[in-house]
């Protein structure tokens, strides 16, 4: 099977003023095209992190991060930019909407940073929106739509460039049971139905029974298990 | 453009902070196109001023008359082509408050001595033919509604008539105009034989000369010329250009210029405090959006032009308003003191200038938000919240 991103050896360590904190120990992962792959493990046990290098939105401090091709260790900050607006979707525990714009709006937002015309941008968005289900609500703000909804259109605005991989740091933290599971049921459709490679960051053993496999991570270290 | 809606989005999320800022904005650039318009009014006279003009005056005083008998002797001056004169009269047209300056001239000298002025030959023979005749400017007759043929009578507040009356009247002959629109026509002149005749005090003076040069004469030798033959006499004169008379004369006002310059000055410093404090806080607000701007991709040059553009837009809002206001209050302004204060005008270059000066305080305003946006570390900005 490709392998689509491949952690090396990774570590990552902070400096919290005099106290070094290692966050990710030499790490080594591998990725492969298409995986739902699900991480767990307690706070601070360096998940978000490991999620952070994947999206490029973090370096390592050691080792190298590399997806789709691209090593994103050795690349400058606006190179990383130009990356992440293409290859990668993100989605948040609390959704980060633009409160000022429109769900169509928000999904739109990424193919700014494409060439594309006006009319263009409109079809894509509305597209992406009746993927997940929303086409009702393209001219809702974020404060008129329930927390699902919400997570929708946030996921409609990660795909909506056809990103090669989405990251999503505890899609259904802030959601019920009954709207998370929708939630998961409509990432394990974009992973089987659509060909997408998903991380996906998680305390909730029931979602990460949605993804193909389960990793764990612990004092920045990875253990691997079934889903 | 294609992010100017988002920009316009994030101008308006907080609608009565953005309004309040766009109100002091536009109070500021109205005060821009008050001042400058006025300031303009006082810098046009010394402009139109004629460089072979020279004006004779009291040392002393302008108000202190000169002696009728000085034109023969100023006109004997070496490098002197012709001499007229002009006197206050200081009346008024029905109500105190219609008020506009009237001078009494000898009308064909005085016409020549200003050729700028346009009047039609036959109107300027039958004005001059006629004793109580007058001419006004346009803007004058515009003013009262007034036509040739018109009898007017003037209420005088100095120059009371020998029969103890005060009411001056006079026969529309004539109205002149100007070719340049800075050049105001908001006033009246009538014969000077017709005033020396009938008021009461102070015959066989006027208020000031003015003089034209001769080609290829040196005008601070013609003045000094002019000056020396009345020196220590009981009227010694002040012999300037015209355009140094001018201005002394506003500056009898102040110093317009630096007055203007500072009120701008501190208005603007105010008004930097304001809207940078405005976009500070409008960053600072959405720290955690602009981080996921950044996560979808968007590049720290992108969020800084976004900032940026956020506040000139701010500014070119306000600013825009506050001139177009302003533009509509110079006319009013100007009609009210054409007569006094020619030339209040909003010039293109003043416009020009306020644009510009919108687009640079958006940019010194927002720049420091706008850097801050720009550095923002993604993981930390995200982890926040």
């Amino acid at each position: 099977m490709d392998v689509l991103a491949k952690l090396e050896n990774v570590s990552r360590v902070y400096q919290k003023g005099k106290e070094r904190v290692e966050v990710l120990h030499e790490l080594d992962l591998d990725i492969p095209k298409g995986d739902f792959l699900a991480l767990m493990g307690p706070s601070g046990s360096g998940k978000t992190t490991l999620l952070n290098l994947l999206g490029g939105l973090d370096k390592p401090s050691a080792g190298t991060v590399t997806v789709g091709g691209a090593e994103l260790s050795s690349m400058s900050n606006s190179q990383l930019s130009k990356w992440r607006s293409t290859h990668v979707g993100f989605i948040f525990q609390f959704y980060n909407l633009l409160p000022v714009l429109t769900a169509r709006k928000n999904v739109e937002l990424p193919l700014l940073l494409t060439n594309l015309g006006s009319g263009e941008r409109t079809k894509r968005a509305d597209i992406a929106l009746s993927i997940v289900g929303l086409s009702d609500r393209a001219k809702h703000y974020p404060r008129e739509m329930s927390g699902g909804q919400e997570q929708r259109v946030a996921i409609a605005r990660a795909v909506v460039s056809d990103p090669t991989i989405l990251l999503c740091d505890e899609p259904t933290g802030d959601l019920d049971r009954a709207t998370a599971d929708e939630i998961l049921k409509l990432l394990q459709i974009l992973n089987r139905e659509h060909g997408k490679t998903i991380v996906m960051v998680t305390h909730d053993a029931q979602a990460a029974e949605y993804a193909s496999r389960v990793l764990h991570v612990d004092k920045g270290k990875l253990e691997a298990k079934a889903a | 453009m294609k992010y100017f809606g988002f920009i316009w989005k994030n101008a308006w999320r907080k609608k009565v902070r953005t309004t309040l800022t766009i109100l002091s904005v536009l109070v500021a650039f109205l005060l821009y196109s008050l001042l400058n318009a006025i300031g303009y009014a006082f810098k046009s006279g010394s402009d139109l001023a004629d460089a072979e003009r020279l004006v004779v005056i009291d040392k002393i005083s302008l108000i202190n008359p000169l002696p009728v008998s000085y034109e023969n002797k100023i006109a004997a001056t070496p490098g002197v082509e012709s001499v007229t004169h002009a006197s206050w009269f200081g009346g008024y047209y029905q109500e105190p408050q219609n008020q506009m300056p009237q001078f009494p001239v000898e009308p064909l000298e005085y016409f020549e001595m200003y050729p700028e002025l346009k009047m039609p030959p036959e109107q300027l023979e039958a004005w001059s033919n006629n004793r109580i005749g007058m001419a006004v400017g346009q803007e004058l007759a515009a003013q009262f509604g007034w036509k040739i043929g018109d009898r007017i009578p003037l209420q005088a507040t100095i120059w009371t008539r020998k029969d103890g009356g005060r009411t001056w009247e006079f026969d529309l002959e004539g109205i002149f105009s100007t070719d340049d629109p800075r050049g105001g026509t908001g006033y009246m002149l009538f014969h000077y034989d017709y005033f020396e005749e009938a008021r009461a005090f102070g015959e066989g003076t006027v208020g000031w000369y003015i003089l034209r040069i001769a080609s290829g004469a040196n005008p601070v030798e013609v003045a000094n010329a002019v000056d020396a033959q009345f020196a220590n006499s009981p009227n010694e004169t002040e012999t300037s250009t015209e355009q140094a008379f001018v201005e002394s004369f506003s500056k009898q006002f102040g110093n317009i210029a630096l007055i203007v310059t500072l009120i701008l000055g501190a208005v603007f410093f105010t008004l930097l405090l304001v809207s940078g404090n405005t976009m500070a806080q409008s960053v600072r607000e959405r720290i955690s959006e602009l981080a996921v701007l950044k996560t979808l991709g968007f590049s720290d040059r992108s969020l800084l032009g976004i900032v940026l553009s956020e506040s000139v837009l701010i500014m070119l809002l306000g600013g825009l308003l506050g001139i177009g206001i302003g533009w509509l209050l110079v006319q009013g302004v100007s009609q009210a003191l054409g007569a006094f204060l020619p030339g209040v005008f909003l010039s293109p270059q003043a416009l020009l200038g306020a644009i510009a000066l919108m687009v640079v305080a958006g940019v010194i305003a927002g720049i420091f938000p706008a850097l801050k946006a720009m550095r923002l570390s993604i993981v930390d900005a995200l982890a926040r919240g």
